[in-house]
């Protein structure tokens, strides 16, 4: 348990995160770095995209799955990765961290 | 009758009074609006004086005083007094002599008939037809009195028939119907009616269009009540789910699983296997129960951390994957190494890496061995495995007591990790048990090697199919560990004496002088061939089967060995490596060296490319990585490049990796750095035109084959 945690923790402080956030299978953030509302609308809006997505790749292939989903914006990055029980389907909850990447930005507008 | 009208003396009266009267009428009018009493007492007034109308006729007194007499008679006046009827007989018109004095003042036709008459009687019978039968009853009680039968239904008739009549009626009906006494229906009715008829006109209803009376009847309505019950509504709930591909696919691999327990249930029938596997879901579902929401998403984490890192050292990530130097085509012959990634734990700051092991089944994953080579400082060691995924944080993490000295990772079972220890001590951890202490460890009881263990080497399975290890250490002993149910048993395979140091001890034993193993390696096809390096710099070449002999010594090195190494192609090839700044490259069947490298460092590992035959790394203390292709340069190496920062920082390592091009070099700081290869360093034989590209380990070993030729024609 402690292992997650820490993990939280060095994602958390890496260079350009700006922070993360721990969402259960019913969509209800349980940790958070953020603000409540930030938090409450990235919750919402990110768990539907979510399970858009795993919908989407499952149906293509049904033995498939979702491994992470990544939002790149102008301003940031959105990383979601849901954390599934391979075999059950079952969906525990994600992790998403938002961080900022001018770096990328320039990438991106090649 | 007569009346006599006398006109009265006030009629010429009335001349005179004529201003007077008309005045009053005048007065009248003009009192018109006055009450009528006024009126009224105004013509009492006036009945003194006459009032003449003017058209009066005007008459003598004399006149007026004439009495006419007037009388009345029973003669119609309008009667015609004379009136003629033409008589035929006579031809002439003969007057009545009675006129008719009869006067009709008024007539009406009435709609009355008599009782007695034919249309009346007829009447009647009708009317006491319709109103018969509740009097028939009455009628019947009344009959037996009269003594008179059979009546039946027909008894209200004659009732209504006799109802009539009443008195003298009454009485003549009796007569008759004493005198007809059976038979008669009519007759019997008749004297019923004599007794009825008391009782009838009471009852009797007219039955006429004016006096209409609707007779009904209503039986009881009974009092309406609702009754219902409602009962509790069956528990409802709103399903909805979506059938999409993959919940189909679920749906079936969940029944699939099912299935598959089931039979394992069957198969292991033993209760002891059965309580074991619901101990196991006991355990399973409590800690599922117990533990925190949190725990469920350390997947996610590590995914999300690894995306994150990917971020942060996108270009690195980049590098790696595509970089190709350019500039290697106009460097002739020589090429570079790219740095890329630095791994680095905190707590693993202080210690040398010892060790560097890439493992056989993931290929981004390796695993560092921390520890100390300096005697005076002993301390722990940490045992920590990196994936390239991940550059800034250790996958696994392990730490022990004393310094680990070296590493292996099984091929078979990638998640077995044999470590050897500074005191002597060999382990095996288990990377898929979280806790890190090793699974199993050797003691002192055990057979422990007395010195530091320099090298340990996974074996094939024994026959047994038991995991098995070997080990060599400075103690001169090369030991085989084998891990038979749960215990690591030790077997000496071999001591190494060195030869031709035996001393006469007293009493003519004959004690031999043990050397120091420092590193080992077993031939790739040949099993049970293996060569061990001494500190003394001997490489001695042994078989497993002989215990008390070597096959073969070389007198490799001035120094102590520092790394044996079999050619992954070629199987006769090996190289060696030693602190007195040599590498040598061997043909196991010739004493001499084929090739022999001065580094001007010592130097620490050597490592042979897993893509060539001809290709090796070299790292030396001076911080600087050799690499070699001797296809292309036999006497030199083609790349020469400082690779860890800091001056005093010795390389102690290098390892190949199996698939990408990288090297990663680990130092005495605790850094393990990694390096991608230039393209001249990687360089494949040209492909002539219109021939097949050959590729593949007999390429590879004619290639070297070729080199060593050469070299030995020229020794030779």
């Amino acid at each position: 348990m402690a292992e997650v945690e820490e993990t939280l923790k060095r994602i958390q402080n890496h260079k350009g995160v700006i922070g993360t956030m721990v969402v259960n299978a019913e969509g209800i953030p349980i940790r958070t770095t953020l603000d409540n509302s930030t938090t409450v609308q990235y919750a919402g809006l990110l768990h539907q995209l979510t399970m858009k997505a795993k919908s989407t790749v499952r149906d293509i292939d049904p033995q498939n799955d979702l491994t992470f989903l990544r939002i790149r914006s102008k301003k940031h990055e959105v990383m979601v990765a849901p954390d599934t029980l391979l075999g059950l389907g079952l969906d525990y909850g994600w992790i998403c961290a938002g961080a900022t990447c001018p770096e990328l930005c320039s990438t991106l507008n090649m | 009758m007569t009346a006599s009208v006398q006109r009265d003396a006030p009629a010429p009266g009335l001349r005179s009074g004529g201003p007077q009267p008309t005045t009053r009428t005048t007065r009248k009018r003009d009192e018109d609006a006055g009450p009528d009493v006024g009126e009224g007492t105004d013509e009492w007034n006036q009945s003194k004086t006459l009032i003449k109308p003017p058209d009066q006729l005007e008459l003598t007194e004399t006149e007026l005083k004439e009495e006419f007499t007037r009388i009345l008679t029973a003669n119609n006046p309008h009667a015609p007094q004379n009136i003629v009827r033409f008589s035929f007989k006579e031809g002439t018109y003969k007057p009545i002599s009675f006129v008719d004095q009869l006067a009709v003042h008024f007539s009406l036709v009435g709609n009355m008939i008599p009782k007695d008459s034919d249309e009346g009687r007829r009447q009647n019978y009708k009317a006491e037809m319709a109103s018969g039968s509740q009097e028939v009853v009455e009628v019947q009680p009344s009959e037996a009195e009269g003594g008179e039968g059979g009546e039946g239904g027909e008894g209200g008739e004659g009732g209504e028939g006799g109802e009539g009549g009443e008195g003298g009626e009454g009485e003549a009906k009796e007569a008759e119907s004493q005198g007809e006494v059976l038979g008669h229906e009519e007759m019997a009715e008749a004297e019923v009616e004599e007794v009825i008829t008391p009782k009838k006109p009471k009852e009797r209803k007219l039955t006429n269009q004016f006096n209409f009376s609707e007779r009904a009847s209503q039986t009881f309505n009974n009092p309406l009540r609702d009754r219902d019950c409602q009962m509790e509504p069956p528990p409802r709930a709103t399903f909805s789910a979506t059938a999409n591909q993959w919940e189909i696919y679920d749906a079936y691999m969940d029944e699939l699983e099912k299935q598959e327990k089931s039979k394992e249930m069957e198969k292991a029938k033993g209760p002891v296997a059965k309580k074991v596997g619901k101990m196991m879901m006991r355990k399973k579902t409590s800690l599922e129960s117990q533990s925190d929401d949190i725990t469920k998403v350390t997947q996610a984490a590590k995914i999300v951390e690894r995306m994150v890192n990917q971020n942060t050292y996108d270009d690195i990530a980049q590098d790696f994957k595509y970089y190709e130097d350019a500039a290697d085509e106009y460097r002739d012959q020589e090429g570079t190494l790219l740095p890329l990634w630095k791994f680095q734990y905190d707590k693993a700051k202080r210690l040398a890496v010892t060790a560097l092991c890439w493992n056989p089944k993931y290929k981004d994953l390796f695993a560092v061995g921390h520890g100390s080579y300096d005697f005076m400082k002993q301390n722990r060691g940490m045992l920590l495995l990196y994936t390239l995924k991940n550059p800034s944080f250790p996958e696994y993490i392990f730490s022990s007591e004393c310094g680990i000295m070296c590493l292996d990772m099984h091929v078979e079972h990638p998640y077995l990790v044999a470590v050897g220890y500074y005191d002597g001590n060999v382990a095996i951890y288990n990377l898929k048990k979280p806790h890190s202490q090793p699974s199993y460890k050797s003691s002192a009881k055990l057979g422990k090697h007395s010195e530091p263990v320099w090298q340990v080497r996974w074996q094939k399975d024994d026959m047994d199919n038991n995991l098995n290890f070997f080990s060599v250490s400075s103690d001169g002993r090369i030991v085989s560990w084998t891990l038979v149910k749960n215990e690591l048993m030790h077997t000496d395979i071999i001591k190494l004496n060195v030869e031709g140091t035996t001393t006469e001890g007293p009493e003519e034993l004959n004690v031999y002088t043990i050397g120091c193993g420092t590193s080992f390696d077993f031939h790739k096809q040949i099993d049970y061939l293996f060569l061990v390096g001494t500190e003394e710099g001997k490489i001695y070449k042994c078989s497993k089967t002989y215990s008390s002999q070597f096959l073969d010594t070389f007198e490799a090195h001035n120094m102590a060995v520092d790394a044996v190494i079999w050619n992954p192609y070629h199987s006769k090839v090996f190289m060696s490596c030693s602190s007195d700044w040599t590498v040598k490259i061997w043909d196991h069947t010739i004493k001499k060296p084929m090739f022999v490298y001065d580094l001007n460092s010592a130097v620490g590992d050597i490592a042979w490319a897993p893509y060539s035959s001809t290709v090796f790394a070299a790292v030396t203390t001076d911080g600087k990585a050799h690499v070699f292709d001797l296809v292309i340069n036999k006497y030199e190496a083609i790349c020469n490049q400082p690779v860890v920062a800091k001056k005093k920082n010795k390389i102690t390592h290098v390892r190949f990796n199996a698939i990408h091009p990288i090297i990663i070099v680990g130092d005495d700081r605790g850094q393990v750095t990694c390096l991608k290869l230039s393209p001249n360093l990687r360089k494949m034989p040209k492909e002539k035109k219109g021939q097949e590209v050959k590729r593949g380990p007999a390429v590879e070993i004619a290639k070297l084959d070729k080199l060593l030729n050469l070299v030995r024609e020229v020794k030779s």
